[in-house]
């Protein structure tokens, strides 16, 4: 999950939208708004001193929510939780066989996954320095494995290059290096960088130019068997007679060039994609199911909030049962909200005017996944990828391999979409029999003359028709943080809201974990001040 | 929609009767910005939906009646709507909202046009679009 530094430009929605010759977004992901850093967390907040008989309704069972809902408890006030889902987790949320779900405009699907298969619709990945909720996924007892991002064998495909067919990431990669670093030698060579560094700094540079791109004694980056130890050889090595490796051509630089490689590279050098990223072992929703746990009995579902008052020196919730239609009320002391401002801007909330200005400035993001399932592993068993992503340009953006039970046999699932932009909303349009189709159409691409006739089924998820949450994550941008962010995380008389987007580490979990832990340590002093 | 069920009808009329054809109409340019960008959510038949939220509905909606209606919120965005000024040109923005004003049950008959989107839009905010 990326932030973008600016709006796609018009050749992309245009491109995207198919109105010009090539119909993929390539975004370029970077970071902004200060997200390059490491997350801040001191450790859990050890709340005590709740007083006697203090009730709290906190508002969505997502990861703040129940989040909220456990500290809350922990310091002694009465704690009741509000669901709209008939399950915990939120956006935290795994699709698997067996399961039905229903998106905005009744489309519905029933998932026909292998046991054990499945799709994470919302997150999933962690990179190690999410340490609040790292911390809670071991204090809670959900197993994590290691979720593999990058694979140098995985394929990198352009519409733009090699007459679109894929090219191995390993290639593509070491011939971007090597080629840069010849062209940089020459540039000293030809005294093009005097006017920067001493001669001294320069031949210094040029040696380890020589190194980092794999040149050979004349400083050129070609066939050999220095620079196939890193883009693979011909014929590899082996044992007996014809043990000796044969090396591999590198491909022309204009090539390369054309395949945007560096895009895909840069994005693995963003802190959010670098190793080591996390799991949760059996799907991401295993995060939910191990925080309700820890809330277990205290979670009311399938209640729609209608609207929250602060009058009369309480809060009181109304609510209306989406199975029995029946509405009641829920009073408390204070309220915890986690339901996403989408939601939220269309609730009958009784709060100041700035905070009122805030919950309805804020709008949302979309993006598609796609979850296909094949009858083996083929791409582990013929091609040796094992996890990681292939990238295009086409609108699908990736496939994802899995990381778990690797080198197993029997039915897997690839993430076979994970649209942005324009792309999504095009993706979203679709039924969901079209974006599977789409998406086997646009991956097949990758391993042609297995994708499609090893396909089983797909599901699929379009964060705009999602019926909790009308969207993806809250799109900030600098004049809404500056007009409304500190409004928006301020205790507003007996209320405070929470989630991603009370947070700076926008639509990861780890925003929902931070901004809900800063929020009950902020309540819980208003609590003791009253 | 109904647009397409009448260019679908009229190409297949001559080739039964074997006269030379009329060119089809071409299609409405704001039908493929509405099956591109907006049916994500308003849904294809425009009726929205609802959960724990509601889209809104824009067939037979008596909210686009003022053009500068619509000229706002997509320009701008409107609550979980993002804006749409800088991602589609203004004369995109115009094509569609006159789709959505003459299609879907809604019959608007005065046009909005890209001097209009330019003097009534929002401009796009700075810095940010969100992506997962």
């Amino acid at each position: 999950m990326n932030w973008a530094e600016s709006g796609p430009t018009r050749r992309e929605v245009l491109r995207a939208i198919g109105m010009m010759a090539g119909t993929a977004v390539l975004y370029q992901a970077m970071e902004v708004l200060g997200h390059a850093k490491e997350t801040q967390f001191a450790g859990p907040p050890n709340l005590q001193g709740a007083r006697p008989g203090t009730k709290v309704v906190v508002l969505g069972a997502g990861l703040a929510g129940m989040l909220a809902a456990y500290e809350l408890a922990k310091a002694g006030y009465e704690v009741q939780i509000l669901e709209y889902n008939n399950r915990p987790g939120g956006r935290n949320w795994s699709l698997y066989g067996g399961d039905t779900y229903t998106e905005l405009g009744g489309a519905t699907q029933k998932v026909g996954f292998a046991p054990g298969n499945y799709l994470n619709p919302g997150p999933w990945r962690i990179p190690y320095h999410h340490r609040a909720l790292l911390h809670y996924c071991k204090k809670f007892g959900v197993a994590l494995e290691p979720f593999i991002q990058m694979n140098q064998q995985a394929l990198v495909h352009s519409s733009e290059a090699f007459g679109g067919k894929p090219m191995r990431y390993r290639e593509l990669h070491a011939d971007w290096d090597g080629n840069v670093a010849e062209l940089l030698s020459k540039a000293i060579d030809n005294r093009g960088l005097d006017s920067v560094m001493t001669k001294e700094d320069g031949d210094r540079l040029r040696m380890a130019l020589r190194e980092w791109g794999a040149l050979d004694q004349d400083f050129k980056y070609t066939k050999n068997y220095r620079a196939s130890r890193r883009r693979g050889f011909e014929r590899a090595q082996g044992g007996g007679v014809l043990g000796e490796p044969i090396p591999s051509d590198p491909h022309a630089f204009k090539d390369i060039l054309d395949s945007g490689i560096w895009r895909t590279v840069a994005q693995h050098m963003n802190i959010d994609h670098q190793h080591s990223m996390f799991q949760p072992v059996g799907g991401m929703g295993m995060i939910g199911r191990g925080f309700a746990k820890q809330v277990e009995g205290k979670i009311r579902y399938n209640q729609k909030v209608t609207s929250i008052s602060q009058q009369g020196g309480k809060v009181t919730v109304t609510h209306k049962d989406t199975g029995t239609g029946v509405t009641s009320t829920t009073e408390a002391d204070y309220c915890v909200c986690t339901i996403p401002l989408s939601v939220l801007s269309q609730i009958d909330v009784d709060c100041s005017p700035g905070l009122d200005a805030a919950i309805h400035a804020i709008p949302y993001s979309n993006s598609v996944k796609v979850g296909l399932e094949f009858k083996r592993r083929f791409w582990e068993e013929e091609e040796a990828i094992y996890g990681g992503i292939s990238f295009t340009d086409r609108e699908i953006n990736m496939i994802s391999y899995p990381s778990g039970k690797l080198h197993s046999d029997g039915p897997a699932v690839i993430l076979g979409a994970y649209t942005f932009g324009p792309a999504s909303y095009k993706f979203a349009g679709m039924t969901p029999e079209e974006r599977i189709a789409r998406a086997l159409e646009q991956g097949s691409v990758f391993h042609p003359g297995r994708y499609k006739e090893e396909y089983i089924g797909g599901a699929t998820v379009a964060w705009s028709r999602v019926p909790f949450t009308l969207g993806c994550c809250a799109m900030w941008n600098e004049e809404t943080r500056k007009e409304h962010y500190q409004t928006l995380v301020a205790v507003d008389n007996r209320l405070v809201l929470a989630g991603e987007h009370a947070s700076y580490v926008g639509c990861w979990m780890e925003g929902a974990i931070l901004s809900s832990l800063d929020a009950v340590t902020r309540l819980h002093s208003r609590a003791l001040e009253a | 929609m109904r647009f397409v069920l009448l260019a679908a009808a009229f190409i297949a009329v001559p080739a039964l009767a074997q006269k030379p054809a009329k060119p089809a109409p071409a299609p409405h340019p704001g039908a493929e910005v509405y099956q591109n960008i907006c049916q994500a959510c308003h849904m294809a038949n425009a009726l929205g939906g609802e959960g724990a939220g509601k889209i809104p509905a824009l067939a037979r909606n008596g909210a686009l009646e003022a053009a500068g209606y619509p000229i706002m919120v997509v320009t701008g965005g409107k609550n979980a709507m993002p804006w749409f000024r800088g991602l589609l040109t203004d004369q995109q923005i115009a094509d569609v909202i006159n789709y959505v004003r003459s299609n879907f049950g809604n019959k608007y008959k005065d046009k909005v046009t890209p001097a209009m989107i330019a003097e009534m839009g929002l401009p796009a905010p700075k810095g940010g679009f969100r992506e997962q």
